[in-house]
């Protein structure tokens, strides 16, 4: 009896093993879970105070609603991945703010004009330093701003679908 | 016999010079060779969040060579290393630090070296301890085989 036992555990502990690697890969499609992601700072504090080429901190929360404020740049490739999801979520009356980083203007807007502009406002943040107040890791990066200006969530890495979903469930609570 | 000295020579050479810079750009250094040492003492403690098994004085990425400015920066302010350290884990979490603070929700992380030898400790007493399994006597049939093995 004992013996048996004995045998049967390293089939308990792989079976264990490939249920939790199940649920990461899982996780890593639908968007819930990031294997190099790391927790916002931000979360549940006001936004840090900004003053960028096309909107402000205070620009934020005079709108006075939810929105999500979007790092991104012309160069970042998962970024033209993560266009038509923003495209969606525009048209979905999600209200998107964007932030180019260290990006030139002109390219920016070639950007813009080849994928279509999601945004509602677009700021730029050439040198980067605003971003790295928001403890930005690399583009793209979302987060999502209440209408008191208190991030709610942060999403690195090209939204998916999935994601892009939560975020409106998130958005109409 | 002048080719192998040549060889030692080349080998030895970096050696000799000493340590090269830890960042590429010599530009990017302190006037001050103090201040500069210990901007890159705190430097190597951070983690560069693009390339993450590195630290922002190893890495070549944009966001490390920025965060090695701001380290630099707030060093020539007279900042101290803990002020410096916790300006960027104020932006990126603990993450940020190669090597993490010892708290409650860090125990386990820390203790872990002293859990595996210990369980590897108990491991080879319980081994050692239990008894030989004994065998059961040999039968008649068997008896009669030894002994046939042991003549022939």
């Amino acid at each position: 009896m004992n013996r048996r036992l004995l045998l049967g555990l390293p089939f308990v502990a792989a079976a264990a093993a490939g249920g939790a690697f199940y649920a990461m890969l899982h996780g890593m499609e639908t968007g819930t879970f990031d294997p190099r992601g790391t927790n916002s700072m931000l979360i549940g504090k006001p936004m840090p105070d900004f003053t960028l080429p096309g909107f402000s901190a205070a620009d934020v929360r005079a709108a006075h609603h939810p929105l999500v404020i979007n790092f991104f740049a012309s160069w970042c490739v998962p970024c033209v991945d993560e266009a038509p999801t923003l495209m969606a979520l525009a048209q979905a009356g999600v209200s998107l703010w964007g932030i180019a980083y260290k990006d030139k203007p002109a390219a920016t807007d070639a950007f813009l004009a080849r994928h279509g502009n999601p945004f509602y406002r677009l700021a730029r943040d050439e040198p980067g330093r605003v971003a790295i107040d928001w403890g930005v890791t690399g583009v793209p990066e979302s987060y999502l701003i209440d209408a008191q200006g208190i991030v709610q969530w942060r999403f690195t890495g090209p939204l998916p679908l999935a994601a892009a979903k939560i975020l409106a469930e998130k958005l109409h609570a | 016999m002048i080719r192998l000295a040549l060889l030692l020579a080349l080998l030895a050479g970096p050696a000799l010079i000493g340590p090269a810079w830890a960042i590429s750009d010599p530009s990017e250094a302190l006037p001050n060779p103090r201040q500069e040492a210990r901007a890159v003492e705190i430097g190597q403690q951070l983690r560069c969040l693009v390339c993450q098994n590195e630290s922002i004085e190893d890495s070549g990425a944009d966001l490390a060579r920025d965060l090695r400015k701001i380290v630099r920066t707030q060093v020539a302010q007279g900042k101290t290393d803990q002020q410096v350290i916790a300006w960027m884990v104020a932006r990126y979490g603990d993450f940020v630090r190669l090597r993490p603070p010892i708290r409650w929700d860090t125990a386990l992380l820390w203790a872990s070296p002293v859990i595996a030898l210990l369980a590897g400790a108990a491991a080879i007493f319980a081994i050692r301890r239990r008894p030989p399994a004994s065998l059961p006597p040999l039968d008649a049939a068997e008896q009669q085989r030894l002994k046939s093995l042991l003549e022939s």
